[in-house]
């Protein structure tokens, strides 16, 4: 939905004079358009002109970050509805909630902050501690503030409606920049102010439909607040999925700037069904989903749904080329090959790990291609596969020249056995015939 | 000011599909299931008809491999070695709204299971449960080509699926579905364009498009999920939009799921590994319903409910 030049140039003085440096004000109005100029460089323009440049020059979701330090959250400026298009950006936050009046607050903000996992290389804990006002009263909720500041580092989200009490709360941790959740129509006004004296964040939550939630979010700029968050409030789980996908169409495809900003869901339920949830606020559109629990069985595929979903589509992660020791291999463990597409990889580890065999794992570099794809590209041959063997120095670790390639690149047998003198044997076609395929290499 | 709503109007209806024969139609099935029909993405029936809430069925084997995971086989040890007694636990105790087997016994590399086994087996399940029947190969062409016909004959009137039709193999199973009208799965890998492709071909072999269900693909979370789902969307975005060769349903599993050992080993830091692997594959599988998937084929109980109850709940809770 960007301005064309002629939007622009209906807007400009028309006069032609010169002084931005383009003979007419077409001519500037078109490199205005591709961003080849800026605004500023005429001098008779209209502030109307200005504000609407400026406005169609902004990112449809707009960014707003949550914390500070290390920790701090990106969300929103994202620009695409489906992840193919190009990619999405900023990561869902998943947020733990607390309660002020729970006596074990601090016990749990701890063993959240001691969750971390690893996996394909990137690190994974819990993005956001939640500390909810159930006491609604301002000087637990300013405790409570305390003992979750004390045990974390994480943004954290002060959740209650009452301003009184997110007063409190913001004297103990205001210039960490957390969310303040929320305004309504009944307090915003008084929300803004304390969003504005401590350059905090605020969500706006209405659940009565996305024009009033439109509305709120207006009044809240208009008092001052730049970094607002929405939250649709809760609502039957297909209610609310199909406002997502609305919010995400409205701010993308019709630039309607009330609605373009990040949004917060509540997960609702317990164990697997608020995890499933939080799925799909990962899959659809949430910026920040808040859960209850935080269970390890729960969290971690969780989170390797949102690394699954937030990579980048056009560029295929992988894995680095070498030798991967899979099951603890000794000098005798049978070593294979395969590509370096990470896809690929993880398919074939899963399936060796599976048969329980020790062994090898050599990993091509294919740039990120599967085996088949590789292979007719000529990105994995018998030549690529002899480099491969001789450099990464699998000869010192093994007491035999064998190895086991993908069935479906049979035909390099004899080129590979002619280059590198080992004696090559075909496996499986499909990675998933390897469990059984190397158990009975290994007993033969 | 009102707020208009970017409602999507789209040109493509997907055709739906119907597995199963109740007595009155020349079958013995006590339920049928619909696939597809839709003219909205999914879960989006404000903006067209999203007719079908997505049926999710259970898969068994006729035999069981050594290394099947003990999560995903504890609940059913005690009927695992009877595929009828497996189909009817899932369907009467787990709600399973139809039944898939995979013949993988009668592989030559496994237990090279004759077709006179496999047809005993069949007949079995078929006399076990009343839910719409979906019958698989083992991947082997040939011998394959054998178990289908003989389940396509076993199965007559009955209205099933037969799968799975591959780019390197798909006639003679082509021929075992048309010869007693069932319906046929096209498998494609990760690929919209082999997707189409398998449509075409089974097309110009004579398939009719409306006895077609495609399988993608479901990979499992953690091990290419993310491309599956772009590969689902964009299938179903290009049908809606008028594609009319993917103006098919489509039928996902999550069967990957339980060879990734990461989601159902024995490891205290990544949680308890039954909660894990159930979580796992019913994320795997909820995510491809939200991609475009019109059913799913699953495994562990729990998953299945919990998917259910997710699907329930998107389902019923938006506006149709
Ligand atoms: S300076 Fe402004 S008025 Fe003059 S030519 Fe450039 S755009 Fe037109």
């Amino acid at each position: 939905m960007a301005l064309t030049a002629l939007d622009i140039y209906k807007k400009l003085p028309q006069t032609n004079c010169g002084k931005c440096g383009f003979p007419t004000c077409l001519a500037f109005a078109m490199q205005l358009a591709n961003k080849k100029a800026s605004i500023d460089a005429c001098p008779d323009v209209s502030d109307e002109a200005k504000e609407l440049l400026e406005s169609s020059a902004a990112p449809p979701i707009k960014l707003v970050k949550v914390g500070s330090g290390d920790r701090e959250i990106e969300m929103g400026d994202e620009v695409v509805m489906h992840r193919h298009e190009k990619t999405f950006y900023h990561p869902v936050a998943y947020a733990l909630m607390v309660d002020d009046d729970s006596p074990d607050i601090e016990s749990k903000v701890q063993a959240a902050g001691e969750m971390k996992f690893e996996r394909v290389g990137q690190e994974m804990q819990l993005d956001m501690i939640a500390i909810r006002s159930k006491s609604d009263d301002p000087a637990k909720f300013s405790s409570a503030v305390s003992a979750v500041k004390g045990k974390t580092s994480v943004p954290l989200a002060l959740v209650s409606q009452n301003p009184a009490v997110i007063e409190e709360g913001l004297k103990v941790c205001g210039s960490d920049r957390p969310l303040i959740h929320a305004a309504t129509k009944d307090n915003f006004e008084k929300m803004a102010e304390l969003a504005k004296a401590n350059n905090c964040p605020l969500a706006v939550l209405e659940d009565s439909g996305l024009e009033e939630l439109a509305e709120l979010s207006k009044k809240v700029k208009e008092a001052g607040v730049e970094d607002i968050v929405l939250d649709l409030g809760k609502k039957p789980l297909g209610k609310l999925f199909q406002e997502l996908t609305l919010i995400r169409r409205l701010a993308i495809k019709k630039l309607f700037r009330p609605l373009g900003y990040p949004i917060i869901m509540f997960a609702e339920g317990e164990g697997a069904s608020e995890g499933l949830e939080a799925a799909i606020g990962t899959l659809k559109y949430a910026s920040i989903v808040v859960m209850k629990e935080a269970d390890r069985a729960i969290m971690y595929p969780l989170f390797t749904l949102r690394q699954n979903i937030y990579t980048d589509p056009q560029k295929p992660i992988q894995v680095k080329p070498g030798i991967y020791e899979l099951n603890g291999p000794a000098e005798d463990s049978p070593v294979m090959i395969t590509t370096n597409f990470s896809l690929t990889y993880f398919t074939v580890a899963g399936d060796i790990e599976t048969s329980k065999v020790p062994s090898y794992l050599l990993v091509a570099d294919s740039e990120g291609l599967s085996v088949m794809t590789a292979f007719a590209a000529d990105k994995f041959t018998a030549d690529t596969a002899t480099e491969l063997i001789e450099s990464c120095g699998i000869a010192d670790k093994v007491n035999h020249k064998k190895i086991i390639i993908p069935g479906q690149v049979a035909r390099m047998s004899g080129k590979l056995n002619e280059n590198s003198g080992w004696e090559v044997v075909v496996g499986p076609r499909d990675s998933s015939g390897l469990p059984k395929y190397l158990r009975e290499y290994t007993s033969a | 000011m009102a707020l208009e709503l970017p409602k999507e109007k789209w040109v493509g209806k997907i055709g739906q599909v119907v597995i199963g024969a109740l007595e009155s139609e020349g079958g013995t099935r006590t339920s049928k299931v619909a696939l597809g029909g839709a003219t909205s993405l999914p879960f989006l029936g404000f903006e067209g008809e999203y007719p079908n809430e997505p049926p999710i069925g259970m898969e068994i084997f006729d035999i069981v491999r050594e290394d099947y995971p003990e999560v995903a086989r504890k609940p059913f040890e005690d009927v695992i070695d009877d595929p009828g007694k497996w189909a009817k636990k899932c369907v009467e105790e787990y709600g399973a709204d139809m039944i898939c087997i995979r013949m993988i016994g009668t592989n030559p590399e496994e237990e090279n299971r004759s077709v006179e086994d496999a047809e005993q087996t069949i007949k079995e399940l078929k006399e076990a449960v009343g839910v719409p029947l979906l019958i698989y190969g083992s991947g082997d062409e040939e011998k394959d080509a054998k178990v289908l016909e003989m389940a396509s004959n076993v199965m007559a009137g009955e209205r099933c699926l037969l799968g799975l039709a591959e780019e390197a193999a798909y006639k003679s199973i082509s021929v075992a579905t048309m010869s007693n009208d069932h319906g046929i799965v096209a498998f494609s890998n990760l690929d919209i364009n082999l997707a189409k492709q398998m449509n075409i071909l089974l097309t110009d072999f004579g398939v009719k498009l409306g006895n077609i269900v495609m399988d993608p693909l479901q990979a499992g979370l953690g091990y290419g999920l993310e491309y599956s789902y772009s590969v689902i969307e964009r299938i179903r975005l290009a049908a809606l939009m008028g594609d009319k060769i993917l103006q098919v349903p489509m039928m996902c599993g999550t069967a990957r799921v339980w060879n990734a050992r990461e989601a159902f080993k024995e490891d205290a830091d990544t949680g308890d590994s039954t909660s894990r692997a159930i979580f796992w594959e019913a994320t795997t599988g909820l995510s491809a319903l939200l991609a475009g998937a019109d059913a799913l084929l699953m495994r562990h109980p729990d998953a299945v409910k919990h998917v259910k109850e997710s699907v329930k709940n998107l389902y019923g809770g938006g506006e149709q």
